[in-house]
């Protein structure tokens, strides 16, 4: 790939933000080629070594705010005209719900997150409280000798689980996060288009 | 490594490879490599975020008739180098501490 085509593909990959913010980054990658170039390496070489348009692109967009992406694709790249702001009143009715939807989807999403990983916490906790509760219940509602024994034996039991699923329910929510973040960047990139 | 605590490392080690003089992308990663592997897609928010916290300046200079962007620490990247270094002996300690432990099992 030459300088001018890997250029030409970073900046079509990046056609949804703002034109300083493609205008910055391109700039910074020439100057890293011609800078390789003038170190001794083949245009083909010094392209390939600042690494792939799309490496590149995921970098700068879990960067770039997603209010900021949002902003520079609502805003208008011209003054609207009257016949367009008649039609955008008279239309409220319809894209009013609309937008309001796809917020409050993305807030309901944000929430099942945090709700599912409370969630997996709640219930660690109520199986160490009941591992608890099983061995005073040993000592204090069972009826002889046999079922204190059971009684306590589960109560350990229920303790050693609680353990362990704390550790796996860090995993667990390690991987959510991540989960998120990823989704998160999936979104810019829809929201940004290009390739 | 942690991709936060990587993060933070690496900001650090941007501002001192310009404290001595301004230094331009290409110079910074190749300063740094012995250190630590850097790319340039790596690199390039780091600058940006730096930027904005204004720890650092750009300014655009010719070389061979071309542009390229040097960057000049400020007072506040200075600062940050400063509290870096403090930092850093707490972390230290804590390092040794940590493989004491892990010699001692």
């Amino acid at each position: 790939m030459t300088k001018q085509e890997f250029t030409q593909q970073l900046s079509n990959s990046l056609a949804g933000l703002n034109e300083e913010d493609i205008r910055k980054s391109i700039d910074y990658y020439s100057e890293m080629i011609e800078d390789r170039m003038e170190d001794g390496m083949t245009e083909e070489d010094a392209v390939a070594a600042v690494g792939s348009i799309e490496d590149i692109r995921s970098q700068i967009l879990s960067e770039v705010p997603m209010t900021r992406i949002v902003k520079e694709k609502i805003t208008p790249k011209r003054d609207f005209r009257a016949g367009e702001i008649v039609l955008l009143v008279l239309g409220a009715p319809i894209w009013l719900p609309l937008v309001l939807t796809v917020i409050i989807l993305a807030l309901t999403l944000f929430l099942v997150f945090w709700v599912i990983i409370m969630s997996l916490y709640v219930v660690d906790l109520s199986v160490f409280i009941s591992g608890f509760a099983s061995i005073a219940g040993a000592f204090f509602a069972s009826s002889g000798f046999m079922s204190a024994v059971f009684f306590i034996g589960a109560g350990l039991f229920l303790l050693g689980l609680s353990v362990l699923l704390f550790f796996g329910f860090n995993q667990v929510s390690g991987g959510m996060l991540y989960l998120s973040r990823q989704m998160g960047l999936g979104i810019k990139k829809a929201f940004v288009g290009g390739r | 490594m942690e991709n936060q605590m990587k993060r933070g490392l690496l900001e650090v080690c941007v501002l001192a490879a310009i404290k001595s003089e301004d230094s331009y992308g290409y110079q910074i990663i190749k300063d740094m490599s012995s250190f630590v592997e850097i790319s340039e897609s790596t690199l390039y928010p780091i600058l940006r975020r730096l930027e904005n916290q204004k720890l650092l300046t750009v300014r655009t200079a010719e070389h061979n008739g071309r542009l390229r962007k040097y960057y000049h620490i400020t007072e506040a990247g200075l600062a940050r180098l400063a509290t870096f270094e403090e930092e850093w002996r707490e972390l230290k300690q804590i390092y040794e501490f940590v493989t004491r432990e892990v010699k001692n099992d």
